[in-house]
């Protein structure tokens, strides 16, 4: 049986940003952050993959590099077929539009992401002066069609950003992401910054739009509850790389990698009933400037022996589907 | 009948901008005893933190308290001179705010910081100040206390600078300590550490701690007692387990089915529209335009806060019509 090709490769995506100190005549080199290391994952077509982690862990980092927002380091990635770095480094204008039209992303915050000097007419159709797949005398009811898909209304059109909530805003930004019929968009961290109430509106609403225009998403997020809610599959990255990855339930149901466990068990569980027992982690994230040798979680893990100092784990398959990058991973099965 | 350590009766407190006048708290009622752990819950523009920066007195203008009363051990928090207030900042009640790198002055070093207060409220001399502040530091699980305290804040990490403000708010051995969303721009193990930490110190301390948090985790989690607010009003108040089983005010079981729970998936079932502007809230009760189980009632007149059960308050005019679902 073939398998189908998904929609998006990666393929040991690094992205390193050097640390560089400015003396009076030059500037020198003092070191390099590893902020992602080998990442290797893929996203099926209508599919969201979570990619979670703590800040500084390299999601967003990821995320801008395989959008090309950030140059590669070094790695590959594919969308539907397409080498992303090739054709936005050597590819003609036309293919470069193209691909950027398939690939879009919502931001964090929507106070920040949408210009306060336009419109949302003007902030949604500025797509189609820049992709011209609309014609003119069709971008109003073009505008509109989008506004009604993140139920906004017609007249909000004419409005300012600053005439919104921050759900309405979030909804505005995820209009502008449709305005250009993508088949895939980045979404970081989309609801953290918006209250509770609200938040299950726009984790539904980009569900919805996933059933209906089979989207994928690249969902990026601190907050498990709600990858939990919204992801098919999930990737947990630590410092730069990926140490689990496996379907939602599967994750949630056995984690195979000791971070994972301490990163589930730390998030409080809205219920009388349920006390878990929390995982505390000792000290803090390490810096990326200089991570841990071999493997990078093991000055943090309580399960962490001889050889975790040693040899650096592969990240390999242990149940269908299911992987971790762990010494010891057969051991949590 | 148990007495309370704080007791805020039908507190408003309003802002005078010029835009109009932002009820920002209006008409709230909480108590707390001692040596207990609240919940104060609410989204944002919900009153909660207003709620707690009244108690203290230290409402940032033009906000100004303009009915209600305070009363902090019995006394009049109202009636107090700003002398007395001064005496009662710090040694009685003191807070942890949501951001600590703003709440944190960058000029000082940690151990200033720390031990001015102690010098000022405690007596204590410089050098036995210094001995203190590093002994706080290791009472909130800093490493290395002796070095961290010659830092400057942006030296430190956002949990460790969490923990610093929270050694600062411990430092007077306080019998009431408010935390304002203390966790909120911590990343989720840390997250687990601070409360953990502070969890240890309410009991070892021996003190009131007045939690207050969008999250309903951290409620569950952490509080003997929650109080629900909205539009800076109380919707609803009671022991945490009867908040989560048997809640009497939609909002708060609004509240309860739309958020994401990291041990289940489920339907979320979406609050519509938006918090309420509190410059004109809505008439009637403020939650009608979102509530589901709305009537024309509900519309033309206000709900007081009214007893339905053995310690459980709602302000609800259909609560003993509608049933509600809790988790």
């Amino acid at each position: 049986m073939m398998m189908p090709q998904p929609l998006l490769q990666v393929q040991s995506l690094v992205k390193h940003f050097d640390v560089i100190e400015r003396g009076v005549v030059r500037r020198k080199k003092i070191g390099i952050v590893h902020a992602v290391d080998e990442i290797s994952f893929h996203i099926n077509r209508g599919e969201t993959v979570a990619l979670v982690g703590e800040s500084g862990c390299g999601k967003t980092t990821a995320a801008k590099v395989i959008l090309y927002l950030e140059d590669p380091t070094a790695g590959e990635v594919y969308f539907d077929g397409v080498n992303v770095f090739e054709t936005f480094e050597a590819g003609d204008k036309a293919t470069r539009l193209k691909l950027r039209r398939s690939m879009q992303m919502v931001f964090q915050n929507p106070y920040a992401s949408l210009d306060p000097r336009m419109t949302v007419y003007d902030i949604v159709s500025e797509a189609f002066l820049v992709h011209k797949h609309v014609p003119k005398e069709k971008w109003k009811d073009r505008v509109y069609e989008v506004l009604r898909m993140v139920n906004l209304e017609e007249y909000h059109a004419e409005r300012y950003p600053h005439e919104f909530s921050g759900g309405q805003r979030q909804r505005i930004s995820i209009a502008r992401a449709l305005a250009v019929e993508p088949s895939f968009i980045v979404c970081d961290e989309p609801v953290s910054s918006l209250d509770v109430s609200i938040r299950a509106q726009i984790l539904n609403l980009l569900t919805d739009l996933q059933k209906e225009h089979d989207i994928s998403y690249l969902y990026i997020s601190h907050d498990l509850s709600s990858v939990r809610q919204i992801s098919h599959r999930v990737a947990v990255m630590y410092l730069g790389q990926i140490v689990e990855e496996a379907n939602t339930d599967d994750l949630f149901a056995k984690k195979l990698h000791p971070y994972t466990q301490a990163l589930v068990s730390a998030v409080p569980i809205p219920d009388v009933e349920k006390k878990t027992m929390r995982i505390i982690l000792p000290g803090e994230v390490p810096s990326p400037i200089n991570p841990p040798p071999a493997c990078r979680f093991h000055p943090r893990c309580p399960y962490a022996r001889e050889l975790c100092k040693l040899k650096e784990p592969k990240f390999e398959e242990y149940l269908p589907g299911h992987l971790a990058a762990c010494h010891y991973a057969k051991d949590f099965i | 009948m148990e007495t309370s350590l704080l007791e805020i009766q039908d507190l408003k407190t309003y802002f005078f901008t010029e835009a109009g006048v932002v009820r920002a708290v209006d008409g709230a009622n909480v108590d707390v005893r001692p040596k207990e752990t609240i919940g104060l819950v609410g989204e944002s523009g919900s009153g909660k933190t207003v709620t707690a920066l009244s108690a203290l007195r230290i409402i940032p203008r033009p906000g100004r308290i303009v009915a209600g009363s305070i009363r902090f051990e019995g006394n009049d928090v109202l009636a107090k001179s700003e002398e007395e207030m001064r005496q009662l900042r710090g040694p009685k009640m003191a807070m942890v705010f949501q951001d600590p790198s703003s709440s944190l002055n960058p000029l000082y070093t940690v151990e200033k910081q720390l031990s001015d207060i102690l010098m000022l409220h405690r007596k204590l001399m410089k050098k036995e100040a210094s001995q203190r502040a590093e002994y706080l530091l290791e009472l909130v699980g800093i490493q290395d206390p002796k070095t961290r305290l010659k830092a400057y804040p942006h030296e430190l990490s956002g949990g460790m600078k969490q923990r610093i403000a929270i050694a600062r708010a411990l430092s007077c051995e306080p019998t009431l300590l408010f935390a304002d969303e203390p966790t909120t721009n911590l990343d989720v193990t840390v997250q687990a550490q601070v409360l953990e930490l502070m969890k240890t110190l309410q009991r070892d301390l021996g003190m009131s701690m007045v939690m207050i948090t969008h999250d309903m985790g951290i409620i569950a989690d952490m509080t003997e007692r929650v109080t629900i607010m909205y539009a800076g009003k109380v919707m609803e108040a009671a022991d945490t387990k009867t908040i989560f089983h048997e809640p009497k005010h939609p909002y708060t079981e609004a509240l309860l089915a739309a958020v994401p729970r990291v041990d289940q998936r489920r339907i979320l079932e979406v609050i519509p529209g938006n918090i309420p502007n509190l410059i004109e809230p809505p008439p009637g009760c403020v939650f009608h335009p979102r509530c589901k189980y709305a009537r024309q009632i509900c519309i033309d007149s206000a709900p007081p806060l009214e007893e339905v059960g053995k310690g459980h308050l709602a302000a609800c005019l259909r609560w003993k019509e509608i049933s509600l679902k809790g988790v």
